[in-house]
């Protein structure tokens, strides 16, 4: 019998989480903070105008790049919020979650051993798709002395003349980092000089924490937005990570060709969800906001907790993830984790599931409830307590 | 910063100020303050705890009872309503918009102890025009809480 699988599929890993997964699952009393997706249900509003579009039989396809008015909706939610202007009917894709956007523009942009530059710490699907699509990941190590920020300098020093897409994933899972627009700035100069393109992936833009300041995208930028393709979605803004919606915008040269691959591959985002999503940016801002009002408490929680427990933790400024340091402890992330799910039953992910990078950190995610970190929390200080910290770094 | 505090307490009034005030990234102080100073100025009134006594072996009924009534001169509804709400078994009392004047919540042991009341004492008010009793079969939600409680977390227990 012929090998039935491809050789380029196996050799890519499964995804570092999935061990951990299966003894969480297992266990009883196990508390995790390691989910990735809010606690929050879907504002009724939106499942309301989903289980609406049911009623009213909106059970076909939809157009391949999505609803007209859901376009038209995006198209004016990104300006108001990010001041980001979009030709709704050339500019805008509809996508099945963020991640199909991900996987659809690398495919659609890269030719064989094209360079794609990975900053890592981040999250798990760009290395993968990035080989699907038959380009070279070359990973940038973001590094804590930055606060996880990508430096124009980490940026130049990654180019090659192989280079063409750099990722840029902020607001950040797993760090919690950002990239102000200082920050940003720096990094366009560099991408405008070496004439490359930027897929940045802006799913948690609603969730940022910095003093009054909204996430910058990089396509606002002057300059920026022919060469960036921006991804974000429902799932982290509005609690719809089941409904699987996102999108995509970008120049239409770039749309044009992702929207044929999603046609092919995909046809059209789920209707309804596509009907929900359009209420949500109607008439979902209030929701948004309370959300982020109870994320940023538990942040501000988290952080207080890790300075009493002397875990070292740089502030995040977005998404709902805290990355502490737990190099002191002499023992590697993975091993971290598994001794406290094992003699706490609290579940983390250890840092390196999202790169070699998060060596010496946890990810943990605050989209649990005040009452659920607490008991969390206290699990953790009982473990750290009994470690002795092996060097004064920290 | 008091509709923050407001907001966080109307939810959980048995959170503890220190931990409130990380929360809310304020000093303990600042909390403990603007607490003192919304108990003072009757902005808060009070610090209740929400029972499902359907859950308890307690007897115990509650009817909202829409009354209507005559204002009075020079005193408008308030004077009605001050005589209806200083009964001790009455726990609340609205003035509402519509087709009645004054809602009225009342607790008892039985529907006897309650209609006594209303015929007895809330009926042969002066000014009370007429009653209309509604009683409570099942509270399903109350104070933004559902009483039967969260729903549990289905998520996967980790996701990237």
């Amino acid at each position: 019998m012929k090998n039935p699988l491809s050789k380029e599929i196996v050799m890519i890993p499964p995804s570092g989480i999935r061990r951990f997964f299966d003894i969480v699952s297992e266990m009883e009393e196990a508390i995790s903070l390691g989910v990735g997706e809010p606690d929050f249900d879907t504002p009724w509003h939106i499942r309301d105008e989903g289980i609406y579009s049911l009623e009213k039989g909106r059970t076909f396809y939809t157009s391949n790049a999505g609803l007209k008015e859901l376009k038209i909706e995006i198209a004016k939610y990104l300006s108001r919020r990010f001041e980001l202007e979009y030709d709704y009917n050339q500019e805008i894709l509809v996508t099945v979650g963020g991640s199909e956007a991900i996987d659809i523009a690398m495919r659609a942009m890269l030719d064989p051993g094209d360079e794609v530059l990975i900053p890592q710490p981040s999250y798990v699907s760009y290395e993968p798709c990035c080989r699907l699509a038959n380009g070279k990941p070359v990973i940038i190590e973001l590094q804590a002395e930055n606060d996880f920020r990508l430096t124009k300098e980490e940026l130049e020093a990654a180019i090659t003349p192989k280079t063409k897409i750099l990722v840029l994933p902020y607001p950040n899972n797993p760090t919690g980092a950002v990239m102000e627009r200082h920050d940003l700035e720096a990094v366009a100069e560099v991408v405008s000089a070496h004439d490359l393109f930027v897929l940045s992936d802006e799913i948690y833009a609603e969730l940022t924490y910095v003093g009054g300041k909204d996430h910058v995208s990089i396509a606002s930028l002057p300059g920026m937005k022919e060469r960036t393709i921006v991804i974000n979605g429902f799932s982290k803004s509005h609690a719809m990570t089941g409904w699987r919606i996102g999108y995509a915008c970008g120049p239409k040269v770039i749309i044009e060709q992702m929207l044929k691959i999603h046609q092919y591959a995909i046809m059209c985002a789920p209707t309804n969800s596509q009907y929900a999503a359009v209420d949500a940016l109607k008439n979902g801002d209030a929701d948004v906001a309370r959300m982020r009002e109870q994320y940023n408490g538990r942040r501000r929680y988290l952080m207080h907790a890790f300075e009493e427990m002397g875990l070292p933790c740089f502030e995040p400024f977005g998404a709902f993830y805290v990355f502490p340091c737990i190099k002191q402890y002499g023992m590697s992330s993975e091993e971290f984790a598994e001794r406290l799910l094992m003699s706490e039953k609290v579940a983390v992910v250890p840092g390196t599931a999202f790169g070699q990078s998060g060596e010496g950190f946890v990810r943990i995610s605050y989209a649990y409830s005040l009452d659920n970190l607490k008991i969390a929390l206290e699990r953790v200080r009982k473990f750290v307590s009994k470690l002795q910290p092996k060097s004064s770094l920290g | 910063m008091r509709e923050k505090i407001l907001t966080f307490i109307e939810r959980n009034s048995r959170i503890d100020l220190k931990e409130l005030a990380v929360i809310l990234g304020v000093d303990e102080v600042t909390v403990a303050q603007e607490l003192k100073n919304m108990e003072e100025e009757h902005i808060i009134c009070g610090y209740h705890t929400l029972i499902n006594w359907d859950k308890t072996g307690v007897e115990k009924v509650t009817a909202m009872i829409e009354v209507r009534v005559t204002p009075q001169r020079e005193m408008g509804f308030d004077k009605v309503a001050e005589r209806i709400y200083n009964y001790p078994e009455v726990n609340a009392v609205f003035l509402i918009s519509g087709g009645f004047d004054l809602m009225v919540t009342l607790e008892g042991k039985t529907l006897r102890e309650v209609s006594q009341f209303v015929t007895d004492k809330l009926s042969t008010l002066d000014s009370v025009l007429s009653t209309k009793t509604n009683f409570i079969l099942k509270k399903y939600k109350d104070h933004g809480t559902v009483m039967a409680g969260a729903p549990k977390d289905e998520r996967m227990s980790i996701t990237p």
